[in-house]
């Protein structure tokens, strides 16, 4: 059988539902953010797949690198401010981080 | 025309097989440094995907930006902030059934969209491997706006976390 758009599809989707997974059960600021990284991944997927079986075009892949670019300035942000969390709390449990919760 | 046509469908399946394994590695593991290494699984089951894609340059980028940066990035991040790296977090049970009730919901309505859609043939469908020259030449024309706006990003990021990260004085 050969493989179609439709298998990618599958693949993405669950990348997805994945990822969302992990950032809802995670606590550590860290794991959320892997979890981000599974969801990026996932529209990549998408992209690639519908360049490669549909439009033909590159516009795709040339918008799934701008997202990996995205996600590496997200995560480096992402971890500065998590360093800075520990730093005033001693943990990146991200229940804790509540100073602003009236 | 192709000399192996069994070879497509098993490496579509090996990578999204170890990309989808990795994954579920992932939400289960309790421990951050193991999460953050399944992380890798998931990249490089990707970045097959990409080769499958004949996407190329994307796989490489894929292989060199994340598994290459981020995900060092990540595991220094892991190491910077825990004071022992094997701190556990467990969710409650509520929280779990909750968020696989919703996810799962969410799956099979995605799935339900894809086995009903019938998408519109494109113009080529089977197209060969992009070369890379092409990728490089729209990006340098067509998407010369946003290219040079990322570069900005870049900078502006670079500066950002230099600042954010800084000691106390």
């Amino acid at each position: 059988m050969t493989i179609g758009l439709t298998h990618y599809l599958f693949v993405s989707a669950s990348l997805l539902c994945l990822g969302i997974l992990t950032m809802a059960l995670k606590r550590n600021a860290i794991g959320i953010l892997i979890g981000v990284e599974l969801v990026l991944n996932a529209a990549n997927v998408n992209l690639v797949a519908f360049t490669r079986y549909r439009t033909g075009a590159m516009d795709g892949q040339i918008v799934a690198v701008f997202v990996i670019l995205l996600a590496a300035a997200e995560a480096a942000i992402a971890i500065a401010i998590f360093m800075n969390f520990y730093n005033r709390l001693a943990t990146v449990d991200v229940d804790r981080g509540d100073r602003l919760a009236g | 025309m192709n000399p192996y046509p069994w070879l497509e469908p098993v490496m579509f399946y090996l990578c999204a097989g170890v990309a989808l394994g990795a994954a579920v590695g992932i939400v289960v593991s309790r421990n951050i440094v193991r999460s953050a290494l399944y992380l890798l699984g998931t990249l490089g089951g990707v970045a097959g995907l990409y080769f499958l894609l004949h996407a190329n340059l994307l796989a490489v980028i894929q292989l060199i930006v994340y598994a290459g940066g981020t995900l060092v990035l990540i595991i220094f991040g892991v190491m910077l902030t825990s004071r022992t790296p094997w701190v556990r977090y467990t969710p409650r049970r509520g929280e779990v059934v909750a968020a696989l009730l919703v996810t799962a919901g969410l799956l099979l309505a995605l799935l339900r969209v894809f086995t009903t859609t019938e998408w519109s043939a494109g113009a080529r469908t089977t197209a060969g491997p992009a070369p890379v020259a092409d990728v490089g030449t729209r990006l340098l024309t067509d998407y010369l706006v946003p290219f040079e706006v990322a570069s900005v990003l870049l900078l502006v990021v670079m500066i950002g976390a230099a600042y954010l990260a800084r000691p106390e004085k």
